[in-house]
């Protein structure tokens, strides 16, 4: 690996991997984040290289496993440059056509092709997959083509340009001035404006100042995070030492959730190789300024995405949070000056020096600007990233974007931000969406996890999921939240079980307020969120469990019963054979019965049943 | 319980003694060393490395009892976990996890009698497309039912009867 001890050696060895980086080279890249991996992505790979040594085509055609490309929906997903031609659920028993058919003759493999499920047409190329058009993609434009193993891939695509141009000709008050213009504020949730927050460090008086990358992304839904880290961790890095030297910061550390292995060992293997070019230790780039970075796997607790519980948990305590203020940049890590960011608010930062904060501040809407990465998760044609600019409206986020939902169904609504957000009605689609709308909406931005319902999801058993993980996962140290969120629970609980009563609803409201109020983090401020946010749009819901006994989404076990249709039933004994309760009974070739004493409501019998003979209601 | 891994007060010196890398001097290093070579904390660990350490074993069992990954039950050869994270549970992780639980004969977080099994569930993996998702031994399956489930359970224990 080449060392560079200046910002001109940096150039040089740009410049000589461009040149020796030919765009017409036929390239094929193979998506290898962890959707793709376990479709079964690296053995496709595998078979590619196989392929293309038995052709002797090495040399000619170069293969690249890539990072999370987000578009997660049927991989592995495998791009052929430079004609862009796209392929999705690739197996390995396709290499050998796509080498021969696509590489050497131009021909596309029509049952590869992307049908968009919108429209039913096929489509050909990357560029023209309506998942792709539509975004506006800053933070994840590099994933589909670089190996993220390899620091000199990033380096080829201007990487570590932007840390040059802050090192050689910036002054850390100007690097936190661009920061502070282009508008940028915290991904993580809270959308603090990352300028200020560099600002306060930088004034704080201190030997040692820490910086710290948050990357417990710990709500569940949201992978944006993981994706960045495991497709290209130098843009992460490189955010974090542009940080360090504009807040004076000797030391980093990213705080990683350990269920991700994948982003723990790309993000690895990107600080050794940056480490060994020289762009982190003793000197970088020849400024005289010294920054190393620590790894930090977390040990699974939810509420260590809080930043006073994270720096708790980075000092061997157990991952409590404390009372703010002192804030962390002034008190932060072993009581020194501390600057936290998330993952995604790191990766923005070279684009921002980069290119100027005049240009990034065009972007979005008056308070919000930039592009978020959301993830549409759930009841979605599209699963996957999708990065737009700021005030882009759900609207066009789901149906443009996400192609709808499968099965022709409904969406009922979408959740964002978590454990710490809110459901938003369909009706309410159309609002463009920033920090602040949603918030008005009952909602958060979170860290962007988007998870779409349909009819089937009943939103009472939904806020109760919701409360039942902050419970579980509540660290215990204050009463709101360790007692009030168990009472919520149990309520909850009994409204799915039909045991609810009048009253419960204002309960919870009255509950819900206080919890808000009084809870020491952001964990359980946020926490009675998904519960209000449900009272206020799906309020009729509540009240059919409590007062009709009725779950109108057919999901509350306790309100629901499986019948067989005697006219579409045909005596199949499918769902006989099924049941692991023996509860079913009929002879062959005649209508089957359920003995509703016996059954345990498991749905095995609707899962089999190929004449949709079994009813739910 | 016969299937518990012997504990070896040596092996413990041999990782305060830094033969491991990087964190020698974090508490959690430590226990994660030592969680994954016996699949537990035993107390006789947890003390001797509170008196290594110069921490408190107040703190070591705190630290110990907080965080997820560790236990100090031991945890079985085989691990099944099951995301329940909201994009699974939207798509029926429910069903799934109750199909697994009711053929292991275990609730999440439990142990098999033999020692062979635990079922834990996972809040998410971030591998939201392929929902509900289990992970056996590290090995991921997507798109799971409940039959889907059954049939994957199936596959594990024979692959262990085997070994």
């Amino acid at each position: 690996m080449t060392r560079v001890e200046t910002p001109d050696d940096l150039y040089r060895l740009q410049q000589q991997l461009k040149a020796e980086t030919d765009p017409d080279q036929p390239r094929i890249s193979v998506c290898c984040g962890t959707g793709c991996r376990v479709h079964g992505s690296m053995d496709v790979i595998q078979a590619f290289r196989e392929e293309i040594n038995g052709r002797r085509l090495s040399g000619k055609v170069e293969v690249v496993g890539t990072g999370c490309h987000g578009f997660c929906e049927k991989g592995p997903v495998v791009v052929l440059k430079p004609s862009g031609v796209f392929y999705e659920g690739v197996g390995v028993e396709d290499v050998p056509e796509i080498i021969v058919e696509t590489m050497m003759n131009g021909a596309v493999i029509d049952r590869l092709v992307y049908t968009d499920p919108l429209s039913g047409d096929r489509v050909v190329h990357e560029h023209e997959v309506p998942f792709y058009q539509k975004q506006k993609r800053l933070v994840l434009d590099l994933n589909g083509d670089i190996d993220p193993t390899n620091i000199e891939d990033y380096i080829a695509f201007n990487g570590y340009a932007a840390l040059s141009k802050a090192l050689l000709q910036m002054k850390p008050g100007e690097v936190i001035e661009e920061v502070t213009q282009s508008g940028l504020r915290g991904r993580g949730g809270a959308g603090f404006p990352t300028g200020v927050k560099w600002r306060l460090c930088r004034e704080a008086t201190g030997d040692v100042k820490y910086i710290v990358c948050n990357a417990d992304e710990g709500d569940p839904g949201a992978y944006m995070d993981r994706s960045i880290m495991e497709g290209n961790p130098h843009r992460v890095l490189e955010g974090m030492i542009i940080g360090a030297w504009a807040i004076g910061a000797s030391q980093g550390y990213v705080y990683i959730r350990n269920e991700y292995p994948l982003a723990v060992e790309n993000l690895r293997i990107a600080l050794r190789q940056a480490e060994e070019c020289g762009l982190l230790g003793h000197n970088i780039l020849g400024s005289g300024f010294d920054f190393t970075v620590q790894i930090r796997p977390g040990s699974g607790a939810f509420v260590c995405g809080e930043e006073t519980a994270l720096m708790a948990s980075i000092e061997d305590r157990v991952g409590e949070p404390r009372p703010r203020p002192p804030y962390p940049a002034v008190s932060g890590l072993w009581g020194k000056p501390t600057n936290i960011n998330n993952v995604e608010t790191w990766a923005n930062v070279p684009i921002i020096i980069d290119r100027g904060a005049e240009w990034y501040s065009e972007i979005g809407t008056d308070q919000s600007k930039g592009t978020k990465i959301f993830s549409v998760v759930g009841k979605i044609n599209n699963t996957g990233l999708v990065e737009v600019p700021m005030g882009t409206t759900l609207s066009e986020i789901i149906h443009d974007i996400g192609g709808g939902i499968p099965g022709g169904r409904e969406c009922k609504a979408v959740q964002l931000g978590g454990p710490s957000g809110g459901c938003i009605p369909s009706a309410h689609f159309d609002v463009p969406i920033d920090y602040e709308s949603l918030q008005e909406l009952g909602s958060m931005m979170g860290s962007g996890g988007m998870v779409v319902c349909d009819e089937d999801t009943c939103m009472v058993e939904f806020a109760r999921y919701f409360m039942d993980f902050v419970q579980q996962e509540s660290c215990g140290k204050c009463v709101p939240c360790r007692l009030g969120t168990r009472a919520m629970l149990e309520v909850l609980t009994r409204i799915t079980q039909g045991e609810g009563s009048e009253g419960d609803i204002e309960y919870l409201l009255e509950l819900g307020g206080q919890i808000k109020e009084s809870s020491l983090c952001g964990l359980g401020q946020t926490a009675p969120n998904p519960v209000l946010s449900t009272i206020r749009y799906f309020r009729d819901e509540y009240e059919a469990h409590i007062r009709d006994k009725r779950c109108p989404s057919h999901v509350c076990k306790a309100l629901i019963q499986y019948t067989i249709d005697v006219d579409k039933c045909t005596g199949c004994g499918r769902c006989l054979r099924s049941c692991p309760v023996e509860a079913i009974s009929g002879a062959k070739k005649e209508t089957h019965v359920i003995d509703q004493e016996k059954c345990i409501k498991c749905g095995t019998c609707l899962e089999v049943c190929k004449f949709d003979a079994v009813v739910v209601e | 319980m016969d299937h518990q891994p012997i504990f070896d007060a040596s092996e413990i010196d041999d990782l305060l003694n830094g033969q491991r890398d990087g964190r020698a001097d974090s508490l959690m290093g430590v226990l994660e060393e030592v969680q994954a070579r016996y699949r537990f904390l035993p107390k006789d660990a947890l003390i001797l490395i509170s008196e290594r350490m110069g921490i408190p074993l107040s703190q070591t069992y705190g630290v110990a009892t907080f965080y997820n990954a560790f236990s100090l039950e031991p945890k079985g050869r085989h691990v099944i976990s099951v995301c329940t994270g909201t994009a699974c549970m939207v798509r029926g992780a429910r069903k799934v996890l109750e199909r697994i639980s009711e053929k292991l004969g275990v609730q999440p977080g439990e142990t098999t009698e033999d020692g062979q099994f635990t079922l834990e569930t996972v809040n998410c993996l971030g591998a939201c497309a392929l929902g509900p998702v289990v992970v056996a031994d590290g090995a991921y399956s997507g798109e799971m039912t409940g039959a889907g489930a059954e049939a994957l359970l199936r596959e594990v224990v024979a692959e262990v009867e085997k070994a």
